[in-house]
């Protein structure tokens, strides 16, 4: 720590000093093959860019973005019902808010991000005040829990990591509701959930459920008992071995005719059912090869110190293995995230879905590259927060250092 | 060294059961056979029970008044939609709401259920799950741009109630070239795109009555409208439908007419499942009720003034006004359920003019759609 502060104080030598001209000679023409790179690439970007911004800001007709945007986020959830999406949000800020004050700290970039962007949004004119004050409460939110994280520190540490695990259940409590009656907070259908709300639902019982079970597997396809290890091998190479489609149009097309007549399963469950079976088989694949990274040694301390199985695996052995793989198991959830767009082929209403059916309202029929441009910017958004996210993760927890 | 066996049989047990569940598809598959048998009996039991009720004079077939219980019992009708064709069935901008020509026959439906047009769960089904969402009782009535043909009608999983809108394959061409009948298009190039059927159809149809044309073919139907659009054809052939979702999108709509001839068969209409000849009458006198409150003047607005004054026999009958006809008692419905399905979601030329009307964005000409008075093929038995 003390060295960081003094070596920051050491001005480097004056050909290295970042003035606009030396950064750019440094950067991009050093040599006469990076200035032909540089001016080769520069007028590729502009050839590629230059009309799509011109598009954007002068032919394109945003007005189907701004007429749907409520059912961009959340379908056809009823509106007087709304108040359970702004909660979900409202903890989702204080959470990361927390989060971020008391373990990223000077990641001054993100925090911006994180309190700009719903006053961001807030410039959408189809919003009304209430929404308005809502995203203004969700910025502040975030900024409250940002200074308690900081001024409270690691105490939290513990209380927030239970919050996370806590959450995603509770947003689905939340989003869902309880008594079957129609009275104050009763059960809104999951023919109800839609655009980017059921994405995101879909991606989170994804990664909450596929998480454990994708660790079962590994571990089973690991065992020494044959039979569990035939089974898992056999589970994670057919699920391997078919498209993501396919397994949803299973649940959707083939699942319904095998059910006993007259009982049938929602079919948004059946999505998030085909989501995390798929899911599970790729996680145990990842995990396994976290496990197979572990060197022998590790797991002869561990009975030297008179461990169990059970015990090596809880505490000496995931832990390691896990670290290892974060990286490919943030890349395999933001893959997860995008692949839930899939089940719009059959008929959800999830962000790709909400969009395609847009496109026939008979006001915006031939809007396609409104909707597809604004879906994709949503999807690249979510992306890169997940991977930067991960990558913070990976440098706090000393991933590949140790 | 037991002790390290037991945690491992243990984790093997909780294994085994979280592995069981999430394999569905592998085990399942052998099972069809033998469900698809216990379906049918199923069916057949509650036949017994069910019979009397609604006709007194002959024992119902297998099936009959279950979907209506079914129904009434949930609370609401779920109704299998499209949400993809503009006109026809697409979320309404802003809301959401599901809205179009084959939705507010499942309001009329719910109509003359419940009595209540809300009352609907609306299913956007793609083509492919519509049949299995049919038969697996997913949704009670496929209202979805599906053709009618002798293989549907027959095959395992439905049947067809009357059309409620003959498409057929239609031309459209700019009002300036004043063509007023086929003859017209003599000479014409005309714009086809690959692969459907359009094209063979032009054809026949242009053969069969001896005008000369030239077929321009293009791969899409965005391709074909900027072909159109650039003068490089005169006319553009393909369902009405789907022309007229096309104009709405071209820089000025309304230099461009849909003629009015029909060069096939498309009629779309209701379907509903195989085995309950109930809910058959119910979805089929729904559609009738639409087509007779047209034919009579009946409309939304002025349907409780009849039911009040009107002193026609059938008229009487349909409103409810005739308490002795107990019409909607053969259906197992109250006797107004015609009045209601007028006085919540209208007569048939309400419900076409209010999606596919000449003020809408997605006119279609009525052509066949109009009443047989009127030279269309709309033409419902009598209200008796």
């Amino acid at each position: 720590m003390t060295t960081a502060t003094v070596d920051r104080k050491i001005l480097p030598p004056p050909t290295e000093r970042y003035t606009v001209l030396g950064w750019l000679y440094k950067n991009l023409f050093s040599t006469w093959y990076d200035a032909l790179l540089t001016l080769g690439s520069a007028t590729l970007l502009y050839l590629v860019f230059a009309p799509m911004i011109s598009w954007a800001f002068t032919t394109a007709q945003w007005e189907v973005i701004n007429a749907n945007l409520r059912l961009l986020m959340i379908g056809q959830y009823p509106p007087s019902e709304l108040w359970r999406i702004w909660a979900c949000m409202y903890i989702a800020a204080i959470i990361l808010g927390v989060s971020w004050g008391m373990w990223v700290r000077g990641m001054r970039e993100a925090g911006i991000a994180l309190i700009v962007a719903p006053f961001l949004f807030m410039l959408f004119p189809s919003l009304e005040l209430n929404d308005r004050l809502n995203l203004g409460g969700i910025a502040f939110a975030a900024l409250a829990g940002f200074f308690i994280g900081r001024a409270r520190g690691k105490s939290l540490s513990r209380l927030t990591t239970l919050s996370w695990i806590v959450y995603f259940p509770l947003v689905i409590f939340l989003v869902r509701g309880l008594n079957e009656e129609k009275q104050f907070f009763g059960v809104v259908g999951s023919n109800f959930w839609g655009g980017l709300l059921l994405t995101f639902l879909l991606t989170v019982v994804g990664i909450v459920f596929s998480f454990p079970f994708g660790i079962l597997l590994a571990l089973g396809r690991q065992s020494s008992l044959t039979f569990v290890k035939m089974f898992c091998i056999l589970f994670i190479e057919v699920i391997r071995g078919v498209p993501f489609i396919t397994i949803i149009f299973m649940s959707q097309l083939v699942l319904p005719l095998f059910l006993p007549a007259g009982f049938t399963l929602d079919r948004v469950i059946r999505a998030m059912a085909g989501t995390v079976i798929f899911s599970a088989a790729y996680l145990a694949e990842n995990v396994r090869g976290g496990l197979q990274a572990i060197p022998k040694g590790q797991f002869e301390a561990a009975d030297a110190l008179g461990l169990n199985s059970f015990q090596t695996m809880i505490y000496i052995i995931l832990p390691q293995a896990l670290r290892a793989v974060i990286p490919i198991l943030v890349g395999q959830f933001i893959a997860l995230f995008k692949d839930t767009s899939l089940v719009a082929i059959v008929g959800l209403y999830d962000l790709l879905g909400i969009a395609r059916s847009l496109l026939a309202q008979p006001d915006f029929i031939g809007r396609q590259p409104e909707v597809y441009m604004f879906i994709a910017a949503i999807y690249w958004i979510f992306s890169y927060v997940m991977s930067y996210i991960s990558q913070r993760l990976e440098v706090r927890m000393g991933v590949g250092e140790r | 060294m037991n002790k390290k066996v037991i945690a491992v049989l243990v984790s093997l047990a909780i294994f085994a059961t979280a592995c069981g569940s999430g394999t569905p598809q592998t085990v399942e598959v052998t099972r069809v056979v033998e469900v698809t048998k216990v379906v049918v009996a199923t069916a057949a039991a509650p036949a017994a029970t069910v019979a009397p009720a609604a006709t007194a004079a002959a024992p119902a077939p297998a099936g009959f008044g279950e979907t209506l219980k079914k129904v009434k019992a949930r609370g609401k009708l779920v109704c299998g939609v499209n949400d993809q064709v503009p006109g026809f069935g697409f979320l309404d901008k802003g809301t959401g709401a599901f809205t179009g020509f084959d939705v507010d026959f499942c309001k009329a439906l719910a109509a003359a259920v419940f009595g209540d047009a809300t009352k609907v769960e609306y299913r956007a089904v793609t083509a492919a799950q519509r049949f299995p969402a049919l038969q697996s009782g997913e949704i009670d009535v496929l209202i979805r741009n599906t053709t009618r043909n002798l293989t549907r009608d027959t095959d395992n999983t439905g049947n067809f109630v009357s059309t409620t809108f003959y498409d057929g394959q239609g031309i459209m061409v700019p009002t300036k070239l004043k063509v007023a009948k086929l003859a017209d298009l003599k000479g014409a190039t005309i714009c086809v795109q690959t692969g459907t059927t359009t094209g063979p159809n032009l054809a026949e149809y242009m053969a069969a009555n001896k005008v000369d044309y030239k077929p321009l073919v293009v791969d899409t139907a965005d391709a074909a409208i900027a072909a159109y659009e650039a003068g490089r054809c005169d006319a553009f052939t393909t369902d009405k439908s789907g022309l007229s979702a096309r104009i709405s999108t071209l820089k000025t709509p309304a230099d461009t007419v849909i003629l009015d001839l029909t060069l096939s068969k498309e009629p779309l209409g209701p379907m509903v499942r195989h085995g309950d000849d109930q809910w058959f009458d119910i979805m089929q006198w729904t559609v009738f009720t639409t087509i007779l409150a047209e034919e009579f003047g009946i409309t939304s607005a002025n349907v409780a003034d009849v039911k009040a004054k009107d002193a026609r026999p059938e008229v009487k009958r349909l409103t409810g006004a005739d308490a002795n006809a107990k019409m909607g008692a053969k259906l197992g419905l109250g006797d107004d359920f015609a009045f209601n399905i007028i006085k919540q979601v209208g007569n048939y030329a309400e419900i076409y003019d209010r999606n596919l009307g000449p003020k809408t964005k997605t006119a279609i000409p009525r052509g066949l759609n109009n009443l047989y008075t009127n030279g269309g093929l709309l033409y419902a038995p009598p209200f008796n």
